[in-house]
């Protein structure tokens, strides 16, 4: 794991580009350099009704970076990239996505959350529609982009995840592990400045949690901002940077995922860990 | 696979012949067996009774009943005032204009028979309906026909596709009424729907051909059929609005969710993501509610409109027609079924089709 200054890519939010696709199997697996804040999230608190969910949480996420984020079910790691993504409400602190307040005025609102991609853990792709038109819906109907080119780009992501020869199926006629990644490009064809992965293995067969990752750390060598929750430790010692422990509503621990693992801190982060290994 | 163990080739899973089949299913115990010929034969003796009277013994034409001799149905009640039977007192010239309009009729349904067409099909039914209207009325190009002379089966299937096809907007528009955020319309949706399903259609009826002059103020005449017609759209669309409903209701939270999270709004989320699956999800009851709504066409008569119904019960108050009632309420009967079943048959195809796309049987890797 050579962490090389590596210079940005240039294409790297036009992520539909054919570089990907062209350059053959094992690619250089380069880490590109952090940028400028991505995501700033300051004393955010969530309650519902009276229980408070979100206990005050401080988080910045550079350009470029990829955070895994762990803890125990129940913490409080859903609720806050459901945030994240205005999926939520919160009632208190300010979140930003590449500078733009998700509670400023309305324009700045939308121009935030046009900035972040969301992968479930349910798949939630769209049953109706074949898995290119689930990645050609919103393009077109957002982006307002014309149909032939909003295909195009969406058949290149989908060969990126390794399932354009399944574009015309209808999600239903593809395996968990498929559908997953279908989401995955259907998220990137909106090109978003950082991806939220709620889970994204966790309802997948065993064998089928790997072609999944594969497809996310390629993704994040390509430079794609990444805010992970998952208990994939494989995944989160090769590809995250920072690791970002939750219990009970707040962030325990912030650590590189070497030495969260072998050494993590604080007592319940030991404890979690213990209980997950 | 490099594995040394064999491999079995797959094979066909065995097959009944149709004599294994009967002797499992039909003669598989002595109490089958006994049961089987049983029903057997009182249904073979019904039926033939039945093709009997209808078919082999009847008399298909003549002037009058005296003119049926053979003993069977008497079907001449019928061919002999078959005008009526179709078209009511449509004036005789005209009749090409009954044709032309169940032509638009039918292309008013064919977006909602034949799928995969283009958004804007929809729109073809109203218009086809609309359509269909004004060539029957003369719309002041042709010569004008009042409502009075419609009538027959034409009047059956137009007044059930209008009232199906403008009470699923409604209806849809409803269902969402009834889940909305905002207690003014939540409310006049809830009570609105409530309202009409707990009062039956016939006392609608009558309350808009005899109670609604009333209020009215001399001189305005509103159309008895147009009002009619506007009382099954409103009825059924109560109905439409539970049926839609359902269907909204099994449209997942995280159906929206992902729509929202690619930037769709409101709008674009409701329209292009959770309608459609709703009403895929609720078209067995949206049928249900269609076939309901052509049956209840019938009750048309009783505001004297002139529906096949009215013009059967005149044909055997005629003199020359009387004692007929089971040629003409068999009649009736089969008209109706043959619609209803062939929709309730539709939309079991309707369903298997969106059965593949919802949960077909994994691929063979
Ligand atoms: N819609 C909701 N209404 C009420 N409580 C909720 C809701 N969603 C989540 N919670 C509660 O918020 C807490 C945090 O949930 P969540 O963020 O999903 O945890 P995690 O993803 O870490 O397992 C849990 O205690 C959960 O019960
Ligand atoms: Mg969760």
């Amino acid at each position: 794991m050579t962490r090389a200054p590596a210079k940005k890519p240039a294409a790297r939010k036009s992520a539909a580009a054919p570089q990907a696709a062209a350059t053959p199997a094992p690619p250089a697996r380069v880490r590109p350099a952090l940028g400028p804040p991505c995501v700033e999230i300051e004393g955010v608190h969530k309650w519902y009704g009276d229980t408070h969910i979100l206990r005050g949480v401080d988080l910045s996420i550079r350009d470029n970076e990829k955070v895994v984020i762990l803890g125990p079910s129940g913490s409080g790691k859903s609720t806050l990239i459901r945030c994240v993504n205005a999926l939520e409400p919160y009632q208190e602190g300010r979140i930003k996505v590449v500078g733009c307040d998700l509670k400023g005025p309305p324009k700045e609102a939308t121009a935030a959350r046009r900035k972040t991609g969301m992968v479930f853990q349910q798949f939630n792709l769209f049953p109706h529609l074949t898995i290119l038109e689930n990645c050609t819906l919103a393009p077109m109907w957002v982006l307002k982009k014309p149909r032939k080119a909003a295909e195009e780009e969406a058949m290149e992501l989908l060969e990126r995840v390794h399932i354009g020869e399944q574009a015309r199926k209808y999600p239903a006629q593809l395996s968990g592990g498929q559908q997953q990644r279908a989401a995955i490009a259907r998220s990137l064809a909106m090109n978003p400045e950082i991806m939220l992965f709620d889970e994204p293995t966790s309802a997948l067969d065993p064998e089928m949690v790997g072609e999944v990752l594969e497809v996310m750390t390629e993704m994040a060598y390509e430079g794609m901002t990444m805010m992970v929750i998952s208990h994939e430790m494989s995944f989160a010692r090769e590809v995250a940077d920072r690791v970002i422990f939750m219990d009970e509503g707040e962030i325990v621990e912030i650590a590189p995922p070497d030495q969260f693992f072998s050494n993590p801190k604080h007592e319940r982060s030991r404890e979690f860990l213990s209980r997950i290994l | 696979m490099s594995d040394a163990a064999v491999t079995r080739a797959p094979r066909l899973a065995p097959r009944l012949t149709a004599w294994q089949w009967a002797r499992q299913n039909l003669f598989g115990s002595v109490a089958d067996s006994i049961l089987t010929v049983v029903v057997a034969i009182v249904f073979g003796w019904l039926v033939w009774h039945a093709l009997d009277w209808a078919v082999i013994r009847a008399d298909w034409f003549g002037e009058s009943k005296e003119a049926c001799k053979s003993g069977g149905a008497c079907w001449a009640v019928i061919t002999a005032r078959w005008r009526q039977v179709v078209a009511g007192y449509y004036p005789e010239g005209h009749l090409y204009r009954v044709a032309l309009a169940m032509l638009f009729l039918a292309v008013a349904v064919f977006p909602v028979v034949k799928r995969d067409l283009p958004a804007w099909s929809a729109l073809l039914a109203p218009v086809g309906v609309i359509a269909a209207i004004a060539i029957l009325g003369g719309a002041n190009i042709l010569p004008s026909v009042p409502t009075d002379y419609w009538g027959g089966i034409m009047l059956n299937v137009l007044v059930g596709l209008t009232g199906a096809i403008f009470a699923l907007p409604i209806g849809i528009l409803l269902a969402f009424g009834r889940r909305s955020d905002l207690p003014i319309i939540k409310a006049f949706s809830i009570g609105f729907i409530e309202i009409i399903r707990g009062v039956p259609l016939i006392t609608l009826l009558f309350m808009s051909s005899v109670v609604l002059p009333l209020f009215l103020p001399a001189g305005v005449n509103l159309d008895k059929l147009m009002r009619a017609l506007a009382v099954v759209t409103l009825f059924s669309s109560a109905y439409m609005a539970e049926a839609v409903r359902g269907g909204l209701q099994s449209v997942p939270k995280g159906q929206r969710e992902a729509a929202h999270a690619l930037g769709l709004g409101l709008l674009q989320t409701t329209g292009l993501v959770v309608l459609p699956q709703a009403i895929r999800i609720s078209i067995p009851a949206i049928v249900n509610t269609f076939i309901g709504l052509f049956k209840d066409t019938s009750l048309l008569y009783v505001i004297a409109i002139l529906e096949v119904t009215g013009v059967i019960r005149q044909a055997l108050s005629d003199f020359s027609w009387l004692g007929l009632e089971n040629e003409g309420y068999v009649f009736v009967a089969f008209v109706f079924w043959v619609a209803c079943f062939s929709m309730s048959r539709w939309s079991a195809s309707l369903e298997k089709q969106t059965g593949k796309e919802a949960k077909p049987a994994r691929e063979p890797a």
